[in-house]
């Protein structure tokens, strides 16, 4: 599938911000399964921002802003021809061995109620790794219901299943968390989920989570749409959690209060590029 | 107490004497010294030495107690003395184990050859909480992780040193160790003269010239280097304004650095300046909020990306503290051994993991006789040294054992050396340790003759921690024994 992707990010402060430095982990490199065409990230209209490589292998460009500015817009513009591998990841430089991943962090700190989501599933690890994996999605799934606004970007995965709601970056805190306690090494994706037709738009930053499965390698599991990414889905990058892979994380010095707009169209292309949906959504990844 | 009745105490090592009575080498003329000096006279120049450390200002903050936050550490008149072969000994295992301990970062930020050869356990590494995932990939410049390193170690005899605790992540105590200098040629020039003492006063130029060392070749031939402190508040601030001072250095907060195109510049009365090597005093969680702790202040915003990017260097780099773990330290001798081939010439001593089952039982069975460390603690603080320790508080430890026992190791109680000290009962034997710095930059190791000499001033106490109410000597490596 091809697939086109067009997003924005706008920042406005009611008085202007006088320091602002944000790290964009917004790039997408090659794997089997995503070969990139085209792929521009500007910040404040300069697409040469520096750039350096995370401890996760992601592409991290850093936006620095010294002097008094009202507004900051990052924009995300690329074309990406994309495979179904089944969720297999292949063609990535691995930086970090698998077991680096079993690490817990703050976000997804296990809690009684995650032991007892994973704890049904432990016999079915050692039989059939894969299986045991799309059980747990789906008991994660099952668990928490998709709801926008009732979680945050700081929402701990024990948080977000104690609510029973959440989005996709929610749904991965617990399948990660989970998986972990099951033995698995599991981590944080984020990328961008794309319509199923051709022009059909979906306003889907997307994050899911990655299982380490002996035999098979990182396989990735979408607890939000109980699948295994197939070629609408993009791959940006990963980490422990969302902090390790957050698309934008910055800071500010002076401004007052901050609005926030967000639009991403990330579409299937036909002949030619069909215009774009605007819609305003909060910063987190979002999902259908 | 004079120094003619001056006795060992049995079963240690005395510094000072052979036997009972007759003294060593090194010591010689420091015990005539003694021996010649009125005990007022002496206990004058003691509390000369304390006036002169108010003066200066050199004081200590010391945590989780009332009263006055700013105190001296006490000042022992009496320099501790090592002769130029025992120096030499220490110095080359110093050396060896530095060496190793940095291939050891170097390695499982990269390679991870150890983990994979099954030498130390992945988890072990890899899921330890001073492991820094963050800085995963990461190799500083020169190859150099831990370009101070402060290394404790005891004497047990006469060639016997064990290696207590490496510090590979911000060590403190080298502005000690150079203010007991400067007391001792102040108070007792004749005894200085008398002995050929190996200089320390040279250690700013030394850390200078390893920071210098490790710039990005962006710094040109003359980088600029700064001292990043937390602030005044901080138990260490006195030496980190020392260190500034004699490096020639800007001493700054992080709010005096700012991040731009990956790059760190100084704010300055003439504008920005790029800073090229950061000798940093914060801890590794507080150095940038994008990458680690979202809410410190003490950082600055976008500073791991600047050294990722490789145009800034920080000293010691982050996510050193995996190697002196004490649940790593334990395999130190093996690193050395895979790393350099080599066999160890410092001793580790024994340590049980009190998260293995077997090892925990032990502990619980002879807590009398074990010293309990918590596995990330320092400073001197919640460990239980078994042999002091009442029923009760052995009763009480076994309980925290039992509920977090992968928070404790525990190590067979040393027979820590002993030194003559001046106490107000005269002189009279005290146990000491040795924390010497260990540079590292891209041309090599360094190590200025000596350390920092600490004493536990209670009368049979272990303990030497300045938080513990320890106290610090001058360390006098000699050049020539006296004759």
């Amino acid at each position: 599938m091809d697939i086109s992707i067009h997003h924005t990010t706008r920042y406005s402060y009611a008085t202007p911000a006088t320091h602002t430095v944000q790290h964009l982990r917004l790039t997408a490199r090659d794997n089997a399964g995503q070969r990139i065409a085209r792929w521009r990230v500007i910040g404040n209209g300069r697409d040469d921002l520096p750039v350096h490589t995370d401890a996760f292998g992601n592409i991290v460009r850093t936006l620095t802003m010294s002097d008094p500015h009202h507004e900051l817009v990052v924009e995300v513009v690329g074309e990406v021809r994309t495979e179904d591998h089944a969720g297999i990841l292949k063609g990535v430089d691995e930086t970090m061995p698998a077991a680096m991943f079993s690490r817990t962090t703050a976000l997804t700190a296990a809690d009684n109620a995650i032991r007892d989501l994973a704890t049904p599933i432990a016999p079915a690890v050692t039989k059939d790794a894969v299986d045991a994996a799309h059980q747990l999605m789906n008991r994660v799934r099952d668990a928490v219901a998709y709801v926008t606004g009732e979680t945050d970007s700081d929402t701990t995965a024990a948080a977000a299943l104690a609510a029973g709601a959440g989005v996709c970056q929610d749904h991965a805190h617990v399948m990660i968390t989970a998986a972990r306690l099951l033995g698995f090494p599991a981590r944080y994706v984020s990328g961008y989920l794309a319509g199923e037709e051709v022009g059909e738009i979906y306003e889907a930053s997307h994050a899911w989570a990655e299982l380490f499965i002996d035999g098979l390698g990182w396989v990735g599991f979408d607890a939000a749409n109980r699948v295994c990414p197939n070629e609408r889905y993009v791959r940006i990058g990963c980490g422990l959690d969302y902090r390790g892979a957050a698309p934008i994380i910055g800071i500010r010095r002076g401004a007052g209060a901050e609005s926030l707009t967000v639009e991403v169209a990330a579409m299937p292309m036909g002949e030619q590029n069909q215009s774009q949906d605007r819609r305003d959504l909060s910063e987190r990844p979002n999902s259908s | 107490m004079e120094v003619n009745s001056y006795r060992p105490v049995d079963h240690c090592f005395d510094e000072m004497m052979r036997t009972r009575t007759a003294p060593r080498a090194a010591y010689q003329k420091v015990r005539e010294w003694l021996a010649a000096a009125d005990p007022a006279s002496l206990d004058l120049r003691r509390r000369e030495a304390e006036i002169l450390f108010m003066r200066i200002g050199v004081t200590f903050a010391v945590y989780g107690e009332g009263g006055d936050p700013e105190r001296i550490i006490p000042f022992d008149i009496i320099p501790r003395v090592i002769n130029g072969r025992e120096w030499d000994l220490i110095a080359r295992g110093l050396e060896q184990r530095v060496r190793a301990l940095n291939q050891f970062l170097v390695d499982v930020y990269s390679k991870c050859e150890i983990l994979h050869a099954g030498v130390i356990d992945t988890d072990l590494v890899l899921r330890n909480p001073a492991f820094l995932p963050e800085m995963n990939g990461f190799t500083p410049a020169g190859g150099v992780f831990t370009h101070v390193a402060g290394i404790d170690m005891v004497r047990v005899g006469e060639d016997e040193f064990y290696v207590l605790e490496d510090n590979a992540r911000t060590p403190s105590g080298v502005s000690y160790m150079l203010e007991d200098r400067e007391i001792m040629m102040r108070l007792f020039p004749d005894l200085m003269a008398a002995h050929k003492v190996a200089p320390v006063e040279h250690y700013p130029t030394e850390l200078l010239t390893t920071l210098k060392s490790v710039a990005p070749s962006s710094g040109g031939a003359d980088p600029t280097v700064v001292v990043l402190t937390p602030g005044m508040y901080n138990s260490a601030y006195y030496e980190h304004t020392y260190l500034a001072d004699r490096m020639g250095v800007e001493l700054v907060e992080g709010q005096d650095l700012f991040v731009d195109e990956n790059r760190v510049y100084m704010r300055t009365t003439r504008g920005p300046q790029q800073v090229d090597v950061i000798y940093r005093r914060i801890d590794d969680d507080f150095l940038d909020p994008l990458t680690f702790n979202p809410n410190s202040t003490l950082g600055v915003a976008g500073l791991i990306g600047a050294v990722r990017a490789g145009h800034v260097t920080l000293a010691n780099a982050p996510g050193a503290g995996v190697c002196d773990d004490k649940s790593v330290y334990i395999h130190v001798p093996e690193m050395i051994e895979f790393y350099l081939g080599e066999k160890p010439i410092l001793k580790n001593v024994p340590t049980y993991r009190c998260g293995r089952e077997a090892d925990r039982a032990y502990v619980l069975d002879h807590l009398d006789e074990l010293v309990v460390k918590e596995v990330r603690g320092s400073g001197g603080y919640g460990m239980l040294v078994g042999p002091h320790a009442t029923k009760a508080e052995q009763a009480a430890f076994a309980e925290r054992i039992k509920a977090d026992p992968d928070e404790y190791i525990a190590q067979p109680t040393l027979a820590l050396s002993t030194s003559p000290t001046f106490v107000d009962q005269g002189i009279a034997p005290r146990h000491i340790d040795l924390r010497p710095f260990v540079l590292m930059g891209a041309k090599g190791v360094s190590i200025v003759p000596g350390g920092l000499t600490r004493v536990a001033l209670r009368e049979g106490s272990l303990v030497v921690n300045s938080s513990q109410g320890g106290g610090t000597k001058d360390t006098w490596v000699l050049l020539e024994e006296p004759c």
